[in-house]
């Protein structure tokens, strides 16, 4: 019997044993931490460009793999740090230079994309590997992922602790960081493939082209509900892994939603989530707003009082 | 000249074929309070980069307490000119001054109790407590120039470099910001190296002088400056220097035949006359 007969409206008959929900749960969790963490820099740091490129930069490493028969996630990494690398070769970290050599990495990746997609449809086995890479599908992945998607979390979210301060200081004023001796340079090198691997993570649970949401979504909201860089990254992490478990409950459950036998993709509920998410988190701000305005007008009509 | 927390030797520094510094000299004692002042263009932002090590001197050198400076450390505080931060950053003012404790360091902060002692007395310092929960993003110029200067003062430097902190400034936040930098000078045995290009904000509080014009300074107490016959012989034409009640106007002088950098000069200083 489930854990609860009572929560059967919310977790569908199955939905605890099933081991591709373990799986998504597992790798899910993850990703949405790993995301959160590197994407409250990536907002702060005004490279979300650069995220939602080298997301999209993930369809040439994924449809790659594919042609050859490796993982997916294998594809993703590998061309996320190369892409990133080349970024950085060419100026990503200059602000003039950010979206020059990010849209020009972008569009040869994509070019290459084009062919292998082309020549996974045409002549490869899977035929649905297309709207995989694209939109992903967490149900999919095989346990064995597990170990690798944990290991690059782990190591992505060290990156980012270990760089913690200089990476900060960096963000806020690049020029007081390089006075106080800071490698500028290389500490948003070493960000930048954090970006990558955290953005192929995100690739393999809701496609390279929905990516980018988990990375800035979350991240985007939680700078405007709290005024702290460790605080942004803890609601940022509680959104995103909100947005998750609630997308991989709701696509389970879909199953019995019309039309019947095809569940609904995760992605588009997680993305939907995190839209959501984001609306409030806006609603929040604006409340924020009237209340101080309100608080301004009772000020004076207090003092005089 | 052991004594000298700051030397600058001889400087020079050439960027692509323009001389921007030609053999600047100067030295500024501890504690002492320096106005770096010239126009636009005269140089001063380079001077600032090459004394943090920003940027290579073609010739002359740059000594720290008679040393040559090291990459790393927190012998200079820095406060840079232009900041733009997005509202949105989630950043407080007493987050960005701990950061000036520590930011060189990897890994998260350590020793909690510490910093926040340390944070509190540098935003104390610089009467910023009043909006230290703000995001650093929404404060006004003036308040960002006091978390600034709290950043740059929390580790103790020696010298505190302030890059045109005037600039953008109404005139009370600005005459706000220069008798804070003076008292923290006082109070804190800090010297304080500040670049402007008006001069008369300065004049009541700056023990020295280093003047720039051409990429070549001048430097004494600004009675030894602030003279027709230095800031000439600085400008290559004649300059003439007319006392206002305590103000100081510097223009081209009447028969030069006047190029255009000593106009310019003329109306540069000109507003400051009539408020």
């Amino acid at each position: 019997m489930t854990p609860a007969g009572f929560l059967e409206p919310i977790f569908a008959p199955g939905f605890f044993e099933n081991e591709a929900v373990h799986v998504a749960l597992a790798i899910g969790t993850a990703v949405a931490i790993v995301t959160a963490v590197v994407g409250v820099f990536t907002v702060m740091r005004g490279q979300s460009f650069a995220g939602e490129s080298l997301g999209d930069i993930g369809t040439t490493g994924g449809s790659a793999a594919s042609l050859v028969g490796v993982g997916p996630l294998a594809g993703f990494v590998a061309i996320d740090v190369l892409a990133a690398a080349a970024m950085e070769l060419i100026g990503v970290q200059r602000v003039r230079g950010r979206d020059l050599a990010t849209g020009i990495v972008l569009g040869a990746a994509i070019g290459l994309a084009a062919l292998f997609l082309y020549l996974d449809t045409t002549q490869g086995s899977g035929n649905g590997s297309t709207v995989t890479i694209l939109f992903g599908s967490i149900f999919a992945i095989s346990s064995g992922t597990i170990p690798a998607v944990v290991g690059l979390a782990v190591l992505s979210v060290a990156l980012i602790a270990l760089l913690y301060r200089p990476l900060l200081l960096s963000t806020v004023s690049p020029e007081i960081a390089a006075a106080r001796g800071i490698p500028v340079r290389l500490v948003g090198a070493a960000y930048l493939l954090t970006l990558a691997l955290a953005t192929a993570l995100a690739a393999i649970t809701i496609g390279t082209i929905l990516s980018t949401a988990l990375l800035i979504g979350p991240a985007a909201a939680a700078l405007r509900l709290t005024t702290r860089p460790l605080r942004a990254m803890l609601v940022a992490t509680a959104l995103g892994v909100g947005a998750v478990w609630a997308g991989i409950v709701l696509a389970y459950d879909s199953y019995h939603w019309p039309p019947q036998e095809h569940g609904w993709p995760v992605s588009f509920f997680v993305v939907a989530l995190v839209f959501v998410f984001y609306l409030l988190s806006g609603l929040s701000g604006l409340l924020d707003r009237r209340r101080a305005r309100l608080l301004d007008r009772a000020g004076p009509a207090a003092a005089e009082a | 000249m052991s004594a000298a927390v700051l030397s600058v030797e001889e400087l020079g520094v050439r960027i692509s074929g323009r001389q921007v510094l030609d053999r600047v000299d100067f030295a500024i004692a501890p504690g002492e309070f320096t106005g770096l002042i010239g126009s636009n263009g005269a140089g001063k932002t380079t001077l600032f980069r090459a004394i943090l090590g920003l940027q290579r001197p073609t010739s002359g050198r740059v000594l720290l307490d008679g040393r040559p400076r090291s990459r790393r450390g927190t012998a200079i505080g820095y406060v840079p000119q232009k900041f733009l931060l997005d509202p949105d950053l989630p950043l407080r003012g007493r987050d960005l001054v701990a950061l000036g404790l520590d930011a060189g360091r990897l890994g998260p902060p350590t020793r909690p109790r510490r910093r926040r002692a340390a944070v509190e007395e540098a935003l104390a310092a610089v009467d910023a407590e009043a909006f230290a929960d703000t995001r650093v993003g929404r404060l006004s110029g003036g308040e960002q120039q006091r978390i600034l200067i709290a950043h740059a003062l929390i580790s103790r430097p020696r010298l505190l470099l302030a890059d045109e902190p005037l600039a953008n400034l109404d005139l009370r936040s600005a005459q706000e910001v220069v008798a804070l930098l003076a008292r923290v000078c006082r109070e804190q045995g800090v010297a304080v190296l500040i670049s402007a290009h008006e001069i008369n904000p300065l004049l009541p509080v700056m023990d020295r002088i280093v003047y720039l014009a051409h990429g070549r300074a001048a430097s004494g107490t600004s009675e030894e400056v602030i003279r027709p016959d230095v800031l000439s012989r600085l400008y290559g034409h004649h300059v003439d220097v007319i006392d206002v009640h305590g103000r100081v106007l510097i223009v081209a002088g009447a028969g030069d035949d006047a190029d255009l950098e000593g106009c310019e000069e003329t109306v540069h200083h000109l507003p400051e006359v009539i408020q």
